[in-house]
C-alpha cells in the first residue's frame, strides 16, 4: 500500500468514526435507525456476495439464514417477562423460557446455528448447479418459514416476536459491517478466496486444477449464511419485532438487488450499493403515500417502490450487467483520478 | 392416524386429481421453457396470475364467460411473449446468472404491477354455475369441475404432444431444445420458435388459471408465487425438459398433498414445505426426475 493511500485510508476511517459519535448522539431516531439498516444490509450484501458473486453459486436462500439468525439471538436476548408476555398462546418450550444471554454471544449464536442450516443444506444442495440450486435454497428459506411460523411454543408462530431489545446501535452495525468488509477483504485475497473465483470462471478448470469443488463450495456457502445470520440477528434487534412473514422472498430479493447494483464479485460495491439502495428506499417511501400536490391529492399507491425497483433491477441486468464496480475494487488512485477530472494518458503518449 | 371411509378416499383422490391436473398445466409451461432455453421462467406463475384478473375483468365488464376466457387466452399469450421479448431476448448470450436475475425481475415486476393495478385486496372470482355445480355419486358429492379439469389437461396433453411430435414447428423446437446452433444452421429460426414456446406455456398457463380461479375463487396478485414454485417442482419430479414427465409430476404433487392434509392433519401448516422436502429428495437422488433423460456436461 503507497503511503498516501494509507493516510487516507485512515483519515476517513476516524471521520467515519466521528461521524458515527455525533450520528448516535445528535440524529434523530429515524436517520439513526436507516443508518443502521445501511450497516446491516452491507453485512447482508457481503455475505451474499460471497455465495453468489465470488463464488458463483446461486443461492436465494438468504431470507432463511436471516430468519435463524433473528429469532436466535430475539429469543436469546428477550428478557423473562417479556417472553411470558409474548408466549400467551402456548407457553415457550422449557429450557429457553428462562435463558437470557448477552447481545454479543446471542449474535454469535446467530450466527453459528445459521452457518449450522448452511451446512447441513448445502451439503446435499450444493451437487446441485445453477438453477437446481436457485430453486433447492429458495425452498430451503420457504421450509425454514413454513417451520417458524407452526412452532408455536419456540417461536411463537405468526404472532412473531415483539419487544425484542434494541441492543443494535450504531457501534455494534457498524463494527459488524467493518468487521465483516475486513474479513471478506482477507478471505477474498487468502488461497481460499481464488479458489473461490476459480470456481465462479469455470468449475471444470478448478477442478482439474486440483481445486476441491465440494468443499470449497459448502465452505463459500457456510461462512455466507454465518454473516446473514447474524446480519438477521442485527436487523431482529433494531426493529424490536420480528415474524415469519417479514422473511419472505422479498427480502432476499433486496439483497439480491444490492449486490447486482454493485457488481456481483466486488466488496466495495457492495458497500456502495448496500447505503445506495437502502436510502433509496427510504427516500422513494413518498411513491406509497399520498401525494399533495397543494391542488390536487395523488393517492399513494401501495408496492409502487417495489415496481421502481425491479425495474431497476432488470435495467441493470439487461443494459448495464456488471452493475457499479464490475469485479474492480475500490482505489484511491482511481477517485483521485475521478475527481481531478483528468483524462488517462493514451497509451505511449507523453504529458 | 385417522381412518378413513371409502367414500372419503375417493373424494380426496378426485381433489388431488383436479389440484395435479391444475399442477400439471402450468408445469407443462415451466418444462418447456426449460428445456428450449435451460432457464426457469421465474415469471410463469405471475402469467398464471394475470390470466385470473385477465377473466375476472373480462366477466365483471359484463363479457359472458364463453367470450371473456377465450380473450384471456390471447392477452395471455401476448404477454408471455413479451416477457420473453424484454427479459431474455437480448440475454441469450449472457451468463447464466445475469438470465436468472433477470427472470426474478420480471416476476417481480409483474406481482408488483398487478398490486399497484388491481390492488393488493383479494377478489373474488366470478363463478360459472355450469363449472360449480355440485354433482353427488353415492355418498361422494364433487363440483363438476372436479371431472371438467382432468378431462381438459387431458385432451391439451393430446394436442400439445401432437403439436411437438408430428407438426414442424414442434419439430423445430426439439431442434432448438438439443442445440441453438446447429438448429440455426439447419435453418431454424430460434428467435420465432422459443417465443412460440413461450405462447404455448402461456396459453396453458391461462387454462390452469381460469380453472384455478373457478375452483378457488379468490385472487390476488401474489397467487401466482406458490402454486409457481409448486408446479416447478412437478416439473423437476417428472423429468424437466419432458412434457408428458411435466403431468406426471403435477399429478403426483397433487394427489400426494391432498393425501398428506387428508391422513394427517397435524401437519396440515406444513403443506407448503411438503413440495420443497420432495423437491430436494427428487433433486438427491434421481435429478433427472421420472421421464427426464441425463444430459451429459461437454468441456
Amino acid at each position: 500500500m503507497k503511503k498516501r493511500d494509507y493516510y487516507l485510508t485512515v483519515i476517513s476511517l476516524i471521520l467515519l468514526v466521528i461521524f458515527l459519535y455525533f450520528a448516535d448522539r445528535y440524529m434523530d431516531a429515524y436517520i439513526v435507525r436507516i443508518l443502521n439498516l445501511c450497516a446491516i444490509y452491507t453485512v447482508l450484501g457481503l455475505s451474499m456476495n460471497l455465495i453468489n458473486g465470488f463464488t458463483g453459486l446461486f443461492s436465494l436462500g438468504h431470507a432463511g439464514f436471516m430468519a435463524i439468525g433473528a429469532y436466535t439471538t430475539a429469543i436469546l436476548t428477550l428478557s423473562v417477562n417479556a417472553k411470558a408476555q409474548n408466549f400467551f398462546l402456548e407457553p415457550i418450550a422449557a429450557p429457553l423460557a428462562n435463558v437470557v444471554l448477552p447481545f454479543f454471544p446471542s449474535l454469535l449464536l446467530a450466527g453459528i446455528l445459521a452457518a449450522l442450516a448452511g451446512f447441513l443444506i448445502g451439503a446435499p444442495a450444493l451437487r446441485l448447479k445453477g438453477d437446481y440450486l436457485a430453486i433447492a435454497t429458495l425452498g430451503f428459506a420457504e421450509i425454514i418459514r413454513v417451520i417458524f411460523t407452526n412452532t408455536q411454543n419456540i417461536t411463537n408462530g405468526a404472532l412473531g416476536l415483539k419487544g425484542i431489545p434494541a441492543y443494535t446501535n450504531l457501534w455494534w452495525s457498524y463494527g459488524i459491517a467493518a468487521f465483516t468488509v475486513l474479513f471478506m477483504v482477507l478471505l477474498i485475497n487468502s488461497s481460499y478466496g481464488r479458489a473461490f473465483k476459480a470456481i465462479r470462471e469455470d468449475e471444470i478448470a478448478a477442478e482439474s486444477m486440483g481445486i476441491n469443488l465440494f468443499k470449497h463450495k459448502v465452505m463459500s456457502f457456510t461462512i455466507g449464511a454465518f454473516f446473514a445470520g447474524i446480519g438477521g440477528g442485527l436487523l431482529g434487534n433494531l426493529l424490536g419485532t420480528i415474524d415469519p412473514a417479514m422473511f419472505k422472498f422479498t427480502l432476499t430479493f433486496n439483497i439480491l438487488l444490492i449486490i447486482v447494483l454493485g457488481g456481483m464479485g466486488s466488496i466495495s460495491g457492495t458497500v456502495i450499493s448496500a447505503f445506495v439502495v437502502t436510502i433509496s428506499q427510504e427516500a422513494l417511501r413518498f411513491l406509497d403515500q399520498p401525494m399533495d400536490l397543494g391542488f390536487i391529492v395523488i393517492p399513494g399507491v401501495a408496492g409502487m417502490r417495489m415496481v421502481v425497483f425491479s425495474i431497476l433491477l432488470m435495467l441493470v441486468v439487461l443494459f448495464y450487467r456488471h452493475g457499479l464496480m464490475g469485479t474492480n475494487e475500490f482505489s484511491w488512485d482511481r477517485l483521485i483520478n475521478i475527481l481531478s477530472f483528468k483524462k488517462p494518458l493514451l497509451k505511449g503518449g507523453k504529458k | 392416524m385417522i381412518k378413513m371411509t371409502s367414500e372419503m378416499f375417493l373424494q380426496h383422490l378426485a381433489n388431488g386429481i383436479s389440484l395435479g391436473s391444475l399442477y400439471a398445466l402450468i408445469a407443462i409451461g415451466y418444462t418447456m421453457v426449460y428445456g428450449i432455453l435451460r432457464l426457469i421462467n421465474f415469471a410463469h406463475g405471475d402469467i398464471f396470475m394475470m390470466a385470473t384478473y385477465f377473466a375476472f375483468f373480462g366477466v365483471f365488464f359484463g363479457l359472458p364467460w364463453y367470450v371473456s376466457f377465450p380473450i384471456t387466452i390471447i392477452l395471455t399469450i401476448i404477454l408471455g411473449m413479451t416477457v420473453e421479448l424484454a427479459a431474455y431476448r437480448s440475454l441469450r448470450d449472457a451468463p447464466k446468472i445475469s438470465i436468472m436475475i433477470s427472470a426474478i425481475g420480471a416476476s417481480f415486476l409483474i406481482e408488483n404491477l398487478a398490486i399497484v393495478i388491481f390492488g393488493g385486496r383479494p377478489k373474488a372470482f366470478p363463478t360459472e354455475e355450469l363449472f360449480t355445480k355440485v354433482v353427488h355419486i353415492g355418498n361422494v358429492s364433487v363440483q363438476r369441475l372436479t371431472f371438467i379439469i382432468p378431462v381438459v389437461t387431458a385432451i391439451l396433453l393430446i394436442i400439445l404432444l401432437y403439436l411437438i411430435n408430428k407438426t414442424k414447428t414442434g419439430m423445430a423446437m426439439r431442434a432448438v431444445s438439443k442445440d441453438h446452433e446447429t438448429a440455426r444452421l439447419m435453418g431454424v429460426n430460434i428467435d420465432r420458435t422459443i417465443s412460440i414456446t413461450f405462447g404455448i406455456g402461456s396459453a396453458l398457463a391461462a387454462i390452469g388459471g381460469v380453472m384455478w380461479g373457478l375452483k378457488f375463487p379468490q385472487i390476488q396478485p401474489l397467487m401466482g408465487v406458490m402454486p409457481g414454485l409448486k408446479c416447478f417442482i412437478a416439473a423437476v419430479i417428472g423429468g424437466i425438459g419432458n412434457t408428458t414427465g411435466a403431468v406426471i409430476g403435477g399429478f403426483f404433487l397433487g394427489v400426494s398433498e391432498i393425501m398428506l392434509v387428508a391422513l394427517l392433519p397435524g401437519l396440515t401448516g406444513y403443506r407448503d414445505a411438503f413440495a420443497f422436502i420432495i423437491l430436494i429428495m427428487v433433486l438427491l437422488f434421481k435429478p433427472t426426475g421420472i421421464m427426464g433423460e441425463k444430459i451429459s456436461e461437454k468441456v
